[in-house]
Order: structure tokens, then sequence, then C-alpha cells
């Protein structure tokens, strides 16, 4: 039973909505800079990809309070994006689905809250820890969307809302919904930023994923949803479906808590999945929206594994983090956006600032932006901590 | 038509007392936590000395993992990528989450960060036993038995597992419990359903 | 001797920051390899490392790269710190 993609949203550093996104991955701008918004020690020496946008002016954008979390800030507007994009005839009786997936939940607001709590158990507004767990920011943007059938949060890191995805499209084929809105969001916090800046794996230059002097990642936020829906519903809309979620998968490394393994084989295993899945050839994908973070390790195991599974000529291929940072809980989301896009307006985007392909690697991603291409097939990588693998396929419908 | 699979093996750690499969498999009167998980895994005998680096979290799911793969250790199969993993619990990774804070007001701990993610357990798992299919971690107010029953199901009646270590894994402070499951297309056992899920809470 | 006496505390250090809870510090040899074949450390615990160095002796270690050379072994270790103390009183 085929899943289609009905609409896109999306907010990141690059734009703050799909037009304006698009329009900056076309015009090879990308969004990393030193911090505007995030408070930290860090901020002349680590830049980010922020969203150009204040609490102030998100509450605006979205109505709801300036003192929600900014996760549900960035996830509502990205969401309410793509569910009016889909287009659904308006009082139209159908299962409504939201699965939404972060990593750091309601971190930045806690962070405000904890100084003056740590110091004296009386002190700190509670309103400021309510909404700290991961949970907390899809509910609160499921309510405003109006979703109540059937609400879920999914939390595996880095790979969290592909695994949002696929687990809608699950929803779908098991007749469970009829509409899913799917993908992840999260905010750049203090938590995350010194966390990775412990792993010295943050670059303090804009990246450069898959270049052979790559020196690591920059952090992004952000959200990206996609709504899927089923063959019935999709017959119903005014327009024809952007895509068809034609592949899935979902693996472990089994090798390291953060670490790949060498030979990559989690995303190994995630991209033939995919393939199975979908009754493709490796030779039938036309472009990868690579994981691509710009770490020495990620980039070497990514490769490795597409060099398993490709031969030349090699799809095209290039990491849209050298846009947006990684934007972790989000990424997968925003990348399928990009995927999406990139399948209807036959375009591919370039992985910036790659100056010297790796040596390990007998392929090169694509440096400047594409266009007029016919692409039937493109795959989406995310791979996250904890080992937790996933590939996306999305397909001209 | 749904296939039916079993349960063929279950383990419980609460109480200073690890449980398989209804028989008393460990016991010991540690004050803490910490000891307790510690004594059960040297227990176990095994040289494995990536367990004390793990958070606590981590080792409980070790730690019942093992117990509960012990004699039959042909649950790694051959093709490794049709075993898998389901787990949920209440408290995500808050544990770790609030170690890793305490250091970070003098220099953070990077051994300490990479354990702030709730499927970090699954991965510890995933590598002692070379577990490589899906696995997926929920956080719920409490075990779900009916949405991981039909998400187990699915899993398996698409083929997409062969076999599946489901259960609760939860650790906060003093406040542990894991209840792990193996759920096998073929095997000897009650036969995999919430209900019966349910009798080992 | 002042070298010996800092690869004995490093070696007590190593066991404590790692959690090396089979290995006792006398284990270590001066010359052993610490990472692969040696202790069987991976890539947290080269940070970690890189946090003891800061902890105990101020160092900082800015650049990741310079891990493989400076966490060969205890003496390596040891050296680093020697000629980085006298260079930044």
């Amino acid at each position: 039973m085929p899943v289609f993609v009905a609409g896109l949203g999306a907010i990141s550093g690059i734009g703050n909505n799909v037009a304006e996104c698009l329009h900056s991955l076309q015009e090879s701008r990308h969004g990393i800079a030193p911090m505007v918004y995030l408070q930290s020690e860090h901020r002349n020496r680590l830049p980010v990809a922020e969203v150009k946008l204040s609490n102030s002016e998100l509450a605006q954008l979205t109505g709801l309070p300036v003192h929600i979390s900014r996760t549900a800030l960035l996830s509502l507007v990205a969401a309410k994006e793509a569910f009016l994009d889909a287009g659904l005839p308006s009082g139209f009786p159908c299962r409504k689905a939201f699965v939404s997936a972060n990593s750091v939940g309601g971190m930045d607001k806690t962070e405000n809250f904890f100084p003056a709590f740590a110091a004296n158990h009386e002190a700190g507004h509670l309103r400021e820890v309510i909404h700290h767990e991961c949970g907390a920011i899809s509910e609160i943007v499921a309510k405003e969307l109006g979703v109540t059938d059937f609400v879920s949060t999914i939390s595996t890191a880095c790979s969290s809302s592909a695994n949002a995805i696929f687990y809608g499209a699950r929803l779908i084929k098991n007749d469970l919904a009829d509409v899913v809105i799917a993908g992840g969001c999260d905010s750049l916090t203090k938590f995350t930023l010194n966390g990775f800046n412990t792993l010295m794996i943050l670059d303090e230059n804009p990246c450069q994923p898959f270049d052979e002097n790559r020196r690591g990642l920059n952090l992004g936020e952000g959200a990206g949803y996609i709504v899927l829906v089923s063959e019935k519903i999709a017959g119903m809309l005014h327009r024809m479906p952007k895509a068809v979620l034609s592949g899935y998968a979902n693996a472990n490394d089994a090798y390291h808590q953060t670490a790949s393994s060498p030979d990559g084989t989690g995303s190994f295993l995630a991209m033939t999945g995919a393939l199975k899945m979908a009754g493709l050839h490796p030779e039938e994908i036309d472009y990868i929206n690579l994981h691509g973070t710009g770490t020495q390790n990620n980039d070497i195991a990514e490769g490795t594994a597409i060099q398993r599974i490709f031969s030349n000529p090699y799809p095209l291929m290039s990491s849209t983090k050298s846009f947006t940072g990684h934007t972790l809980g989000a990424c997968g989301g925003l990348e399928a956006v990009f995927s999406v896009l990139s399948l209807q307006h036959g375009i591919v985007f370039p992985n910036l600032r790659l100056e010297t392909p790796m040596k390990e690697l007998p392929f090169t991603p694509v440096t400047r932006f594409k266009s007029g291409i016919s692409l039937q097939h493109v795959m989406s990588n995310s791979f996250g901590f904890g080992g937790n693998c996933s590939s996306l396929i999305f397909s001209k419908s | 038509m749904e296939e039916k699979f079993k349960i063929t093996s279950v383990v419980s750690v609460c109480n200073n007392r690890i449980w398989l499969n209804g028989q008393l498999a460990f016991e010991c009167k540690e004050p803490d936590t910490a000891r307790f998980l510690l004594s059960a895994f040297q227990n176990l005998k095994v040289t494995y000395p990536k367990f004390y680096k793990m958070d606590g979290l981590s080792k409980l799911g070790w730690v019942a993992t093992e117990y509960l793969l012990k004699d039959k250790p042909g649950f790694t199969l051959n093709d490794n990528y049709s075993a898998g993993m389901v787990l949920a619990n209440k408290n995500a990774s808050l544990d770790a989450d609030l170690k890793y804070y305490q250091t970070v007001a003098s220099i953070p701990s990077p051994a300490l960060f990479v354990y702030t993610l709730p499927n970090i357990v699954m991965g510890e798992i995933s590598i002692r036993h070379k577990l490589k299919g899906e696995n997926a971690f929920f956080i719920q107010e409490e075990f779900d038995a009916d949405f991981i029953a039909q998400y187990v199901q699915g899993l398996l009646n698409n083929n997409i597992l062969q076999s599946c270590i489901c259960g609760w894994v939860d650790l906060l402070n003093e406040d542990y419990k894991a209840v792990l499951m193996r759920v096998e297309k073929n095997g000897e056992g009650v036969e995999f359903t919430s209900q019966n899920m349910l009798t080992y809470f | 001797m002042v070298m010996e006496k800092l690869m004995e505390d490093l070696k007590t250090q190593i066991v404590e920051q790692l959690n090396l809870q089979d290995v006792k510090p006398g284990d270590i040899g001066n010359d052993d390899p610490l990472f692969n074949e040696g202790l069987g450390l991976d890539s947290i615990d080269a940070l970690e490392l890189i946090v003891l160095l800061q902890q105990h002796y101020n160092i900082k270690l800015l650049n990741a790269e310079e891990g493989p050379k400076v966490f060969y072994s205890v003496r390596s270790m040891a050296e680093y710190i020697t000629t980085h103390q006298k260079a930044n009183p």
C-alpha cells in the first residue's frame, strides 16, 4: 500500500519556511554564523546555524505564549506549514496523527530555571520546567494543530525524525491513521552545545562535510515535517501528491555508543533495507541526501557504506548540513523536505565548502547547484548515537 | 491472518532480585542500586570492562539482557539483522542527564554526556549481542502493553524482525525496574499477547 | 625521580578517570600502548584523558588530533605534561 507525501513544512538557519529554505539552497547561501540568541561562553568560538528569529518573534508567528520552549515554537511553525500545504478539504472526517521527534525537549527553559533553583529550592518558575520532557513538546504542538487521534514522540538521537517519518508511514499502512504529520524539531541549548563540545567534534569554522580536511560539525536548530497520506486521501486532494515514500529501514550499527563502525555496518544495513523495501537496485537511486555531519568518523563510515552498495556511476550526493548545520532531532525531517523538493523540481543542492575530496572514496559529492535533471528516486540518510541508523527513499509519484 | 508468536524467556530485575522465567536467578542485599548492579554483573563471571563505564540505565539493561540470553546463546542469529529491540521507560535518560549536569560546573564529562540519550542502552545491548535489527525506544508514563505488543507484532508480521527483545527498563537514582522478554516466531513459551506481558510486571 | 613519580600518579589517575575496574595501576607498563591492543581504550576514553590533563595538571589540549601522540603511553603523557608545564609555568 503506497504512502504519499502531500505537504512540506520547514524552518531552519536558512529560512523560516519551505520557500525561503529552497531559495537559500538554490543560492548556495548557508546559515552558519556567530550566535545571536543562544547565550553561551563559547559564543565567540563556535558558530551555529540558528533560526533567525527571536522567541518573541516566533511566539508572534505561532500565536503561542512567549514563555513556551523554543523547541515547540519551531515545531509549530513547520508542522502548521506542512499541514496547510497538504490542502486537506476542511471538515473532511479522517484520522489524523502527529508523530514528532526531538532530542532536547524543553531543555532551553530548564536551563533558565536551574541556576536559581539550584541555589534555592524555593526559587524558580515551575512553568519553565513543565515542558522539559520530549513528549510535552509534541503535545503542545498537536493541540495547536487540532490533532487528537494519535500523538507520539520519538527520541533516538540524530535519526529521530527519520524514524518518526517511517513510523508515520506504518500507521497508514496498518490502517491506524489516514493523515500523519511526521518529522521533528530541536532548538539549540547550552546542554547540547557543551555536550558536543566535550566530544571535540565541533568545527570552529563553517563545517566541510566529506572534505579530506573536515574538522567536525556545526550545530543547528529548526524543524521539518512532511504530511503523509493514504492512497484514499491522496485521491481526494486537489493537487497531485509530491512524492511517494517508497522505502525505509532502520538498523543498529552495534559498534559503539557514539562512534560509527569503520565499515559503516549500520548505515549499510539501513540503506540496503530501504532499497529492498522499495524494490530498487542501487543504480536506480539518483540522489543521496547524505547524513554528512562533517566529523571524521561519520563521513568515512557513511562513505564506506555507500562504496559497498553503489558503484560507478555513483548517484549524485550532498550534505545539506553544510547549509543548516546539524539540527539533531530535526535533521531527518528537514532533509526529508529537501529530498522531496529535489525530486519535485529536478534539482540537487551543493555540498558547500568541499575543497579536497576524501582520498579514501572513489566519489565526490556535488559542489554546485544543479537544476533541470530528471530524478526518479532520492535517498535520505540519518544516523544517530546509540548506533541507530535510518534511510528513507522518496520516489516520483 | 496474523501469526502467533511466543514469549520464550522473561527476566525481571527489581528489589535487589533478578528473576529468570519465574526462578530466582540472583539476589543480594546491597544497600544501593549501583552496588547491586555491580554484584549482579560480577555474578555473571564475564569479562566486559566496558560495563564499568556505562551509566546506570545501560548497566540495568545490559545485566537484564545478559540473564535473559544466558541459557540460549542462539539468539544471536546468523543473520543478526533480523534480531531487534523495542524498549520503553518512564524517565528516559534523566539519571544520566543529572549526573552529566553535575560535571558541567567544573569540566563537563564526555563519558557521561554520551549516555544522555535513552536509546544508548539499546546501543550497549546491541553491541554486546550483535543485534543489528530495527530498534525503537518509547517514553511512557507506565508500561503500555497494548502499544508495545502491537508494535512488536507489526515488526514480526512484516518480517522486519524474526526475533525481538522487548519490555521496560527504567532507572532514576535509587529506583529501578527492568522487565525484558524475548519474543520469537518459533520456540517454546506462552503466547505473545499484551495480557501475558502484563503478568510479568 | 620526578618523571617516575609523575608516571605512577598518572596510572592511578587513568584507572580512576576511565573506570578501569579490572586494571590495577601497577599492571600498566610505562611504555604500553594505551589504545587499541593495549588497554583497549576508545575515542570517549581519549576525551576523558583530555579532561584528566585539565583537571589534574591544568593543561588544555585544544587540538584533538594531537591525542594519539600524547596519549600513546603513560610515558608520552608524562613527557607532554613535563614540557607543557615548563612552557606555561
